[in-house]
């Protein structure tokens, strides 16, 4: 597997260009991908309101509609939940905290995933058998049950009144490490095919440590299907932060995220409130979508057959 | 013409020899898992690619093993630069025994005079590294070269002296063609100024012209530094070209061991003669070559006594029996009891 | 001797368009091979003789086109065929043997099933009758004990008999062409002398025309019974093997010969030909081997040669303009 992405960049940006081109739905998907990404680094700036200081929360203005109906207020666009806080702010903040926990949990997993899966199929034998064994035995179970057992555990170790303002680095732990073996077994693959290549031989024959090895020469050349996967993940990881958090393990409702937004709207979706759930909800789909698209685009971009 | 060096093996002292073979072999264990072979009542399988070879490469000359896929050319070079640990026997370079040195310090005292030119140009060179870092990393590695200067001077010689220019440096092996990663794979082994190299099938994969440049830069190379090789090839027209001496390997074993025009004229071993036979001559056209029958049989499970025999019209029952040894018939080493008894004309 | 060429390729052109433009990887070629014959192509890789062989037989990739010229199949044209009529043809009057015998069957089947399968396609045999071709067939390719190896996998066969099975089915329904793209040069050498000769015999027998696609020159010279020389493209010489072999007028083929080590005579320095063969796309101006041809010529440089013949050979080069032309 040879990733023909070479230096050239002014070839490469022409051939993305040219294919971005050629699918308007990429295009679209990767507008909306960058405006979160804007709105998530710039919600101070962005938002009207800031629904994370509680202090500036007024309980009289909670429940109210969206600014076109009858009963909205100017101020609030898509009006607010059940605690006064505005439902836009609480969008593009909560975009904001799901895609850092999301970007972090790829990042640990990925981590992780890579240097299991460099070890893993550069060393062989029985380390390597060990280590898919467990992936395997993970990647049987659904991610969310993982997640689950993981936040769970971390929660009950943890003392009580730490456990929420940790309750951000326990879901970024426990998405981590449920979403690690994707990456693992792609790259010890790719690294079983790149060992076998006389260039490693070569550096082996000059007597480097197997260490500097996989980090100089394996590496570079096994990265590009875990950029893919990185991306797809992404979204996979927002949506379990938004399942956990919709269970009530997650993000805790005094910062909410958009998955406690789901929560917390779910209790007033029949009773007339629904713009809670409503917004969030196609926010966090429209968000996952797109990065999703991203991603799928991204696997074909890269993929060496098509030249 | 001097006295061979594989006359006798009693004369150590004083060697001019540079690497020593003596006994070398190397078995693959590719049993079926414990499980099946238990329930399916099946014997270990033992695959002996290389099975007994002795050889020796005097100072500044080249030295070919040549022989047909599976024979165990490929597995006794990789032994020799110690990518594999031998199953028995010794590999002596210099005098040093470095066969049964395994450990990093123990072999760092020689590395950088042993290296190795690979057959693949595309798969020998890091697709993600420059040129210029893939020739200096034995630089860097070895601590050879102690400034950054030092290091970008070395490497500019190095590409002049394979017959690339010093912008090549700059550029990514897939900007080149297969002849060229080749000159950046000899540059590399160079770098480390190396008194051996082992020549793995080095132009086999390369057109005929651009192999007839390497070889004529390998040539050059040797005379300007006085280096030896160790060539493993399959084209016998090739290892004519550019051999002093000459092992024909089957099945892990040798069967015979000369001086290139000797054995290129006189093969004795009858495996040699029909391997002799079957080069394709491009100025003899409609010739049409002896295709001798059978194949090469599995290295798994190859014939008793002399591998050779089922497929050679000398063999008798002692063929089958007992394993020929290399022997000493006149100036050349040969495995064969034909040859040994006078059976062949 | 106006007998009709089983094979004629008439200028044929082909391009891979690219954003860049179209690159041509077969630039006005022109062959013909007679019933019984065996015509080699002979040229380095990146010359397009695999590319010109997927043409005549219809297997181009996209985005490789036929630009130019035509393709006919005793008398017939072929190239413009749609895919479905081409199907038809490639199976009935064209056998292939690829390089690797691995990849050129089926591993999930037998090596009997796949046989009869092709038999079956293109005849009216019943089951019962193809069989016994079939094992005939691997018979006649010199598989041992053929009813017993008739449902063989292909891994259980070694790599010459997988291609002497590979030879069968190219054969079976008596092809009047036979396209074989280095088919030896994955074999071991002891190997290749027994198959080029299987692949000779057969095809006489058959009266087929065989087009050998191969850069070994010592398999054509074995082989062939005239070749043509391909660089960048272009046919540069077309001859009896043995006026090419012995005697060849191009400078190109000239240094290809000469440049190939030969038992028996040792030299210093094997004759190179300096620099390489110019990438597709970067072919220059004129002849495109003038750059590196040792007796370039002014004219070499901006006019493409044209084809002249002298002692029956066929020569694109300036040099040789003062023949006779051809055509």
């Amino acid at each position: 597997m040879s990733w023909r992405v070479g230096r050239w960049h002014r070839l490469r940006e022409s051939e993305i260009g040219y294919s971005l081109r050629r699918s308007p739905l990429t295009v679209f998907a990767a507008m909306v991908t960058l405006a979160f990404a804007v709105a998530a680094i710039a919600a101070p700036l962005l938002a009207p309101h800031n629904p994370y200081d509680l202090a500036s929360l007024s309980l009289v203005d909670a429940l109210t509609p969206p600014r076109w109906d009858a009963k909205g207020k100017s101020e609030y666009l898509l009006g607010t939940d059940d605690q006064g806080r505005d439902v836009l702010s609480t969008i593009i903040y909560g975009a904001r905290l799901s895609l850092a926990v999301g970007a972090t949990s790829v990042l640990l997993a990925a981590s992780l995933g890579v240097t299991l899966g460099l070890v893993s199929g550069y060393v062989g034998g029985r380390a390597d058998a060990v280590m898919m064994r467990i992936a395997d035995v993970q990647m049987s179970f659904p991610a969310i049950l993982i997640a689950l057992l993981i936040d769970g555990v971390l929660r009950g170790v943890l003392p009580l009144q730490t456990s929420d303002d940790l309750a951000i680095v326990v879901i970024i732990l426990a998405i981590g490490l449920s979403t690690w073996p994707q990456y693992a077994r792609t790259v010890r693959a790719s690294t079983m095919v790149e060992r076998a290549k006389d260039y490693v031989k070569a550096a082996q024959l000059i007597g480097r440590h197997s260490a500097a090895i996989l980090a100089h020469h394996v590496l570079p050349n096994v990265m590009g299907p875990v950029l893919v996967i990185a991306t797809i993940q992404l979204a996979v990881a927002i949506i379990l932060e938004a399942t956990l958090s919709f269970l009530g393990v997650g993000i805790p409702p005094t910062t909410p995220s958009l998955g406690t937004m789901l929560r917390i709207g779910n209790n007033f979706m029949f009773s007339g409130q629904w713009w809670i759930i409503a917004f969030p909800g196609v926010a966090l789909a429209m968000l996952v979508l797109s990065v999703n698209l991203l991603g799928d685009w991204l696997r074909d971009v890269l993929n060496p057959k098509l030249r | 013409m001097a006295e061979s060096n594989q006359t006798s093996s009693r004369r150590r002292e004083g060697e001019p020899s540079l690497l020593r073979v003596t006994d070398l072999g190397k078995h693959f264990d590719v049993s079926r898992p414990w499980l099946s072979r238990v329930i399916e009542r099946q014997p270990r399988r033992i695959l002996k690619a290389v099975d007994g070879i002795s050889f020796q490469v005097a100072r500044g000359q080249t030295f070919s093993l040549v022989g047909e896929s599976g024979c165990g050319k490929t597995t006794v070079g990789r032994a020799v630069v110690g990518q594999l640990a031998p199953s028995f026997g010794r590999v002596e370079f210099d005098g040093l025994e470095i066969s049964a040195m395994r450990s990093r310090r123990q072999r760092a005292q020689f590395r950088h005079r042993l290296q190795m030119i690979f057959q693949d140009p595309y798969a020998s060179l890091n697709p993600r590294w420059r040129v210029r870092d893939i020739i200096a990393e034995p630089l860097r590695a070895l601590g050879l070269s102690r400034t950054k200067r030092a290091v970008r001077e070395r490497v500019e010689e190095l590409l002049g002296q394979v017959g690339l220019s010093p912008d090549d440096g700059a550029k990514y092996p897939h900007e080149f063609s297969g002849g060229q990663r080749q000159r950046v794979s000899i540059a590399r082994a160079l770098s480390s100024q190396p008194d051996f190299i082992v020549c793995d099938e080095p132009t086999s994969s390369l057109d005929v012209s651009v192999q007839a440049q390497i070889l004529n830069l390998m040539k050059d190379l040797q005379r300007t530094f006085g280096l030896t090789y160790l060539f493993i090839s399959h084209n016998l027209a090739v290892v004519y070209h550019v051999s002093d001496h000459v092992g024909v390997m089957y099945l892990g074993r040798l069967c015979e061991v000369a001086q290139a025009e000797q054995l290129f004229t006189q093969p004795q071993h009858p495996y040699t003669r029909m391997l002799l036979d079957t080069i394709p001559d491009p100025d003899a056209p409609g010739r049409r070559r002896e295709p001798v029958g059978g194949e090469v049989p599995s290295p798994i499970d190859p014939p008793s006594g002399c591998s050779f025999h089922p497929r050679c019209p000398l063999a008798n029952e002692r063929c089958v029996r007992e394993v020929p040894a290399l022997k000493l018939q006149a100036r050349v080493l040969v495995a064969c009891h034909a040859v040994e008894e006078g059976r062949q004309q | 001797m106006t007998t009709q060429s089983i094979l004629a390729v008439e200028g044929l052109r082909v391009e891979f368009l690219t954003r860049r433009g179209p690159l041509v990887a077969v630039d006005d070629v022109s062959l013909q091979v007679q019933a019984g014959e065996v015509l080699g192509v002979v040229g380095e890789s990146g010359a397009g003789k695999s590319v010109m062989g997927a043409a005549i037989i219809g297997l181009l990739e996209p985005p490789g086109r036929i630009t130019g010229g035509c393709v006919r199949l005793e008398g017939r044209r072929i190239d413009d065929l749609p895919n479905g009529e081409m199907r038809k043809i490639r199976g009935k009057s064209i056998g292939a043997v690829f390089q690797d015998p691995l990849t050129s069957l089926n591993p999930l089947y037998t090596v009997g099933r796949q046989l009869v399968e092709t038999i079956r396609t293109h005849t009216d045999m019943t089951a019962g009758q193809a069989r016994g071709r079939a094992v005939q067939l691997l018979g006649q390719v010199g598989i041992p004990e053929p009813m017993a190896r008739f449902n063989a996998y292909p891994h259980e066969f070694s790599g010459g008999m997988r291609q002497r099975v590979v030879i069968a089915i190219a054969l079976c329904v008596k092809p009047r062409l036979v396209i074989a793209d280095e088919p030896t040069t994955a074999l071991d050498v002891s190997i290749q002398a027994q198959i080029t000769a299987l692949l000779k015999r057969l095809c006489r027998e058959q009266g087929s025309a065989v087009l050998l696609i191969t850069h070994d020159m010592g398999v054509i010279a074995e082989t062939a019974d005239r070749v043509a020389v391909m660089y960048a493209g272009r046919v540069v010489e077309v001859g009896s093997v043995f006026e090419v072999a012995k005697n060849p007028r191009h400078p190109y083929t000239q240094g290809l010969m000469a440049s190939i080590p030969r038992v028996g005579r040792k030299v210093q320095r094997l004759i190179q030909i300096p620099g390489a063969m110019p990438r597709i796309g970067n072919v220059p101006e004129g002849c495109a081997f003038h750059p590196r041809c040792p007796q370039v010529l002014e004219r070499c440089r901006k006019d493409r040669p044209v084809v002249t013949r002298s002692g029956g050979i066929e020569t694109t080069c300036w040099l040789y303009a003062d023949s006779e032309p051809h055509g």
